[in-house]
């Protein structure tokens, strides 16, 4: 357990010592929350949608979640081009616990930005529906970071350098941004759009959230916790097996 | 006092084809300290990070502190402590907390765990600068660190890759004090690689050269000397293996990376 815990620190330290990447972190879903949120509003409102601000604001909470988490479990490489990881793989612990640890780390750093961008959004206006419903929303947002700091820990468990980086930020990361529901509604979508959306993972991310904050949701608080909770063992399990056939 | 702490027989490792260790067999006795010489591409490395269980032998016995590091891997991460050849400090951290998070990984109580960090930190003359993110720290200063670090759990063997590899004369005088000081006072076996000759004739015990995945010496450095009838351990290698130990093999990369951190270390 101590070793889960120190390797769990260790993930809070650096984060909160980067003063640099945090406000650099914030400083996107500022801009998209302003520029969207207050660029398509009033075509939103004649549309009959109603306040984008209030649409859009769990989606940006879910985007700035989504990033961390990936950048966290990426930050492997970070350990392996600065000879760290060598450190944390000849100890007597095992590459599951290490694993573990990482992951929380991320996770909690990622679900913490969460919280912060959630601060942001209400000095733009977002007036969430209920105090209580906060908690389920930080439950959704740790689900979104574990999920997908194991995604970047499996990426990572196979790159050697930060070559590959841009690609999977352009090919990966953006789509399942974009494609997720943050931006738009998903009801009344084209066959096509709607069925990439429902393989999105984040989509259940940003649903929950959305269905927490505001009770406007699609799939239900049962369904969403039940998919992201699979999917995140599913890229836990696939994260930890690639994790321990890392040789240096 | 004699039993042997590593005992490695007809050690193979096989990448690609190529045999980076070609059939290696040696022993290094509890206290020795004991010195692997040779040039870059050896096979010192490949050997070091199986014995510290990183890497899985092709074929070979292999028996740590008793353990075997494929199938007991554990216990044989419980003996030894290592200093790799490349740094492997957390650059954000500050030095007390790479040593308490290193404390804390290998299960050590907290309070064993505080009165170690301090006096080993005072011994290697750190301690004053304890609270300084390591990122501030010079190259030396990194070294003594992860020494510290490296025997920070009481292990029975100190792994050393490369201790000394860019730093200046100097400092690296310091390093074998502080070491061998270690190697006496918690009888503590030092298995170290280098290809500074002179170093190994110095703070060696017993060294093996080795040469293309094969040793082709074992023995006292004074020892070697007097039986090639040679003024140096360079002159020994020559007559060994027929090459220079520098020149040969020797490769572009690594000139470099020397080179980029003699200039990144000079603050």
């Amino acid at each position: 357990m101590s070793a889960i815990y120190i390797l769990w620190l260790r993930q809070l330290k650096r984060y909160f010592r980067s003063k640099s990447r945090i406000a650099g972190s914030l400083g996107q879903p500022l801009l998209f929350l302003v520029a969207l949120g207050f660029g398509f509003g009033p075509i939103y409102q004649k549309a009959g949608g109603g306040n984008y601000i209030e649409f859009l604001a769990p989606g940006i909470i879910a985007m700035s979640v989504l990033f961390s988490a990936v950048f966290s479990g990426i930050e492997i490489i970070w350990d392996r081009q600065f000879g760290f990881l060598k450190e944390t793989l000849v100890a007597p612990v095992s590459r599951f616990k290490i694993m573990i640890g990482r992951t929380l780390g991320g996770a909690t750093t990622a679900s913490f930005q969460g919280v912060v961008v959630f601060l942001m959004t209400l000095a733009v206006g977002f007036r969430p529906h209920g105090i209580l419903s906060l908690l389920l929303a930080i439950a959704f947002m740790f689900l979104i970071a574990v999920l997908f700091t194991a995604l970047g820990t499996a990426i990572a468990s196979r790159m050697e350098d930060f070559s590959g980086f841009q690609l999977i930020s352009n090919f990966l990361v953006m789509p399942l941004f974009f494609l997720s529901g943050a931006l738009f509604p998903l009801k009344g979508l084209s066959p096509t759009i709607s069925l990439i959306a429902a393989i999105d993972p984040l989509s259940y991310g940003v649903d929950g959230l959305r269905d927490a904050l505001t009770g406007a949701g699609v799939y239900g608080v049962g369904m969403n916790l039940t998919i992201l909770g699979a999917i995140s063992v599913l890229l836990f399990a696939i994260g930890g097996y690639l994790f321990s056939k890392i040789e240096i | 006092m004699n039993r042997n702490v590593i005992e490695v027989g007809d050690l193979v490792k096989i990448f690609d084809g190529l045999a980076a260790v070609d059939g290696i067999s040696f022993e290094v006795g509890a206290g020795e300290i004991f010195g692997f010489l040779g040039p870059n591409g050896a096979g010192k490395t490949t050997t070091i990070k199986i014995l510290t269980t990183l890497l899985h032998p092709t074929s070979g016995k292999v028996s740590v502190n008793g353990f075997d590091p494929v199938a007991d891997s554990e216990n044989v991460r419980r003996s030894f402590g290592i200093v790799f050849q490349d740094p492997s400090l957390d650059d954000e951290l500050t030095a007390y907390e790479n040593l308490e998070f290193h404390g804390v990984l290998y299960g050590m109580p907290k309070k064993m765990r505080r009165e170690r960090i301090e006096n080993l930190m005072k011994l290697v003359e750190l301690w004053d600068r304890r609270g300084d993110l390591v990122k501030h720290y010079s190259g030396g200063m990194k070294r003594r660190l992860e020494i510290v670090r490296g025997i920070l759990h009481h292990p029975k063997i100190l792994f050393l890759d490369e201790p000394t590899l860019g730093l200046d004369p100097q400092t690296r005088e310091h390093i074998w004090d502080y070491i061998k000081n270690l190697n006496e006072k918690e009888r503590l076996t030092v298995f170290f690689t280098t290809h500074y000759m002179e170093e190994a004739d110095r703070a060696a015990g017993r060294i093996a050269i080795i040469d293309n995945g094969k040793i082709v010496a074992r023995g006292n450095p004074a020892e070697l000397k007097k039986e090639m009838n040679a003024s140096s351990l360079e002159d020994v290698f020559l007559a060994f293996t027929g090459h220079e130990i520098r020149a040969e093999n020797s490769e572009a990369a690594d000139t470099m990376r020397m080179r980029h951190r003699l200039w990144t270390k000079r603050k």
